[in-house]
């Protein structure tokens, strides 16, 4: 019988690394000896991840990849969680780079689109967050790891802090199945603050020659809130969260969810609701929270990832934020998404179209935007078992073995500021499938896992229809005069109204009169850093100086 | 800058007139007359194009609150939202005063 070896990977990665002996120095590579380094340690088809999500950017490491010779490197697969800046598509250009896995492209959604239909690249597939890390541990197992580090010591030790993000476990899984971990540090110590990701796993540390890229994504200037969101965030609190008993959330990014954190210690209040919903959040540490947080409706908040200028204020609000003994965030985007999935009542998000069935995509003509984490948070995990009142709250009377659901709320207004209706017959992902050769079609939250949609109209309760017929119809309610809601007819809505399934401002007590700006708790974002007693620095493009 | 004109067969009288809103940028004002005419609407927009739009708000609006009134509207490049917002809250103010 032939001898098989069973370390042929562990032997291969070390004659990698002993071929580079050259250059390292302990585990360190100089700076201007990236290229090589990379040429010397990544094999033409491997599979490489190079991070990078909407907010933290491995940018020295992405910038130094399109240097390399294309007869040395050629055809890797890529697996990157946010494809969001120009060279991240070049290395498809010149042949570096064959396929890509991803989950998101917001910034690069247009040419990537055109690169697939052009059949520059290759998309194995669009992934939420959590998806793209599982495969990362099943069958995309990578070769080579590219990330970023805020501090690194002699050892190798990572401090990754506020932003920690992804890098964890992006770095396990190729520490432990023989891959090559190559990180890019902003700074050299000789004492990491904390250790967010232990030496023992690092195989290689490059100084950048600038800090990694870091986007504000979450921050939302109250100044930009309009009346329609306060009147849907108004609308919101009353026939949602305190309908529902809502206890634990995630927003999405957008100015609705904004509109609502600054509701709550206003018109919150004077429905007298502080301190029975919404103690327990899954968000990134959004500026416009701030004043929930001081006025005492939030009691925790964990963190997919960090916030620029929040840095200071949460090292001085550990009760409520997770924070290290350094004093310093940790977040963590891997297990944010799983507690967005599973452990959250509710996910309240915006899309760019909603179809007549109530699907909805921010998939829009030539924009394949990918998802992030909305897909996770935003269905009805089957796999849950606990229970909370909201949960429960969905639990069919008529079924013995019934159980709860998520709820999972779309915000939007009927028409998009470019006058372009939200609410289509056909979502554009269905043409876009098409273009870009999709198994399935881009849908970010399918309507079967939708259990209302607020517009400016009002609230349609998907999940007290009966058919599809009465789903469309609650749907064409709210729907405006976009194509879909011209469909509703004056007894329609009669009869949704009368048996619960849609609300009118109206019907919850809600005054539209009373949506104005100076019913948030915060008009700009002076009042926010007022409100966080100086300890909120907001970025240079979020000051004003009138 | 387009003018339009409607008409629509209603008959819930108003009281008073109300006005609500400014014509600033995606904003406009709003104001209702009681009138024992056909109920009529004037729009002046600084958006052309949009007067299927129009026709179609005022009709949603006019379907779901069957008031009987004569309407100026002046706008400046509102969305179809923010048009209802002020029809309802105009609407709002009328019940107040009752």
């Amino acid at each position: 019988m032939a001898t098989r070896s069973w370390t042929q990977n562990r032997d291969a990665k070390a004659a990698k690394l002993a071929s580079i002996s050259s250059i390292l120095d302990g585990k360190f590579v100089k700076t201007e000896n990236a290229k090589n380094l990379l040429e010397s340690v990544i094999n033409p088809g491997d599979k490489v991840v190079l991070e990078g999500d909407n907010q933290k950017q491995a940018s020295f490491l992405s910038q130094t990849l399109p240097s390399v010779d294309p007869e040395k490197i050629h055809d890797l697969h890529m697996i990157m969680s946010s494809v969001s800046r120009p060279e991240h598509l070049d290395i498809f250009e010149t042949g570096i780079a064959k396929k890509l896995d991803f989950s998101f492209a917001g910034p690069q959604s247009t040419r990537i689109s055109q690169m697939i239909a052009d059949g520059t690249m290759e998309v194995g597939d669009i992934h939420t967050y959590l998806e793209l890390y599982a495969r990362l541990y099943v069958d995309l197992i990578p070769n080579v790891v590219l990330v970023a580090a805020d501090k690194v010591d002699r050892e190798g030790n990572l401090y990754t802090g506020a932003n920690t993000e992804e890098t964890p476990v992006i770095v396990e899984s190729a520490a432990f199945k023989d891959g090559i971990v190559i990180v890019q540090a902003n700074e050299i110590v000789d004492k990491v603050p904390r250790v967010d990701i232990p030496g023992d796993w690092v195989d290689i540390v490059v100084p950048a020659d600038e800090p990694y890229q870091l986007e504000p994504l979450f921050t939302r200037d109250p100044q930009n809130i309009t009346e329609l969101q306060i009147l849907m965030g108004m609308m919101a609190i009353r026939g949602i969260y305190e309908k529902h008993n809502v206890q634990t959330v995630n927003h999405g990014v957008g100015f609705n969810t904004a509109a609502i954190e600054l509701l709550l210690p206003t018109y919150g209040e004077q429905l007298g609701l502080k301190g029975k919903i919404v103690p327990n959040w899954e968000v990134n540490p959004t500026p416009t929270l701030i004043p929930a947080i001081e006025s005492g409706w939030v009691q925790t908040i964990h963190s997919f990832g960090g916030e620029v200028g929040m840095e200071n204020y949460i090292a001085h609000r550990p009760d409520i934020f997770f924070v290290g003994k350094d004093g310093t965030m940790r977040s963590n985007r891997a297990f944010g998404q799983m507690a967005g999935q599973y452990a959250l009542d509710m996910f309240v998000g915006s899309t760019l179209q909603i179809d007549k069935y109530g699907n909805s995509s921010t998939v829009t003509n030539g924009r394949l935007s990918g998802f992030g984490g909305a897909p996770n948070m935003g269905s009805n995990p089957t796999g849950r078992r606990h229970s909370t009142p909201a949960w429960q709250s969905f639990r069919p009377d008529d079924d013995p073995l019934g159980k709860g659901e998520k709820l999972v709320v779309q915000m939007v207004e009927t028409f998009g500021s470019n006058k372009k209706p939200v609410f289509v017959d056909h979502l554009d992902a269905e043409e876009v499938q098409k273009e870009a050769k999709l198994a399935n079609v881009p849908i970010m939250i399918y309507s079967e896992d939708t259990t209302h949609i607020v517009t400016e109209e009002g609230i349609a309760y998907l999940y007290k229809t009966d058919s599809m017929a009465e789903r469309q119809a609650a749907i064409e309610a709210v729907a405006g005069v976009t194509p879909v809601g011209l469909r509703s007819n004056p007894k329609q809505l009669a009869d949704l109204r009368a048996r619960g399934i849609v609300a009118l401002p109206e019907d919850l007590g809600v005054r539209r009169s009373e949506a104005k700006r100076s019913l948030l708790a915060a008009q700009n974002m002076d009042d926010l850093v007022k409100w966080s007693d100086g300890l909120y620095n907001p970025p240079a493009k979020f000051r004003s100086w009138s | 800058m387009e003018k339009s004109h409607f008409n629509f067969d209603t008959k819930e009288a108003i009281s008073k007139p109300v006005h609500v809103g400014v014509v600033a940028s995606g904003d406009l004002e709003v104001i209702f007359r009681p009138t024992n005419q056909e109920t009529e609407v004037n729009v002046v927009t600084g958006s052309d194009g949009f007067k299927e739009v129009w026709g179609n708000v005022l009709k949603r609006f006019f379907d779901r609150y069957p008031i009987q009134a004569n309407i100026e509207i002046n706008d400046f490049g509102s969305t179809p939202g923010v048009v209802n917002l002020r029809l309802t809250q105009a609407l709002e103010e009328l019940k107040d005063e009752k």
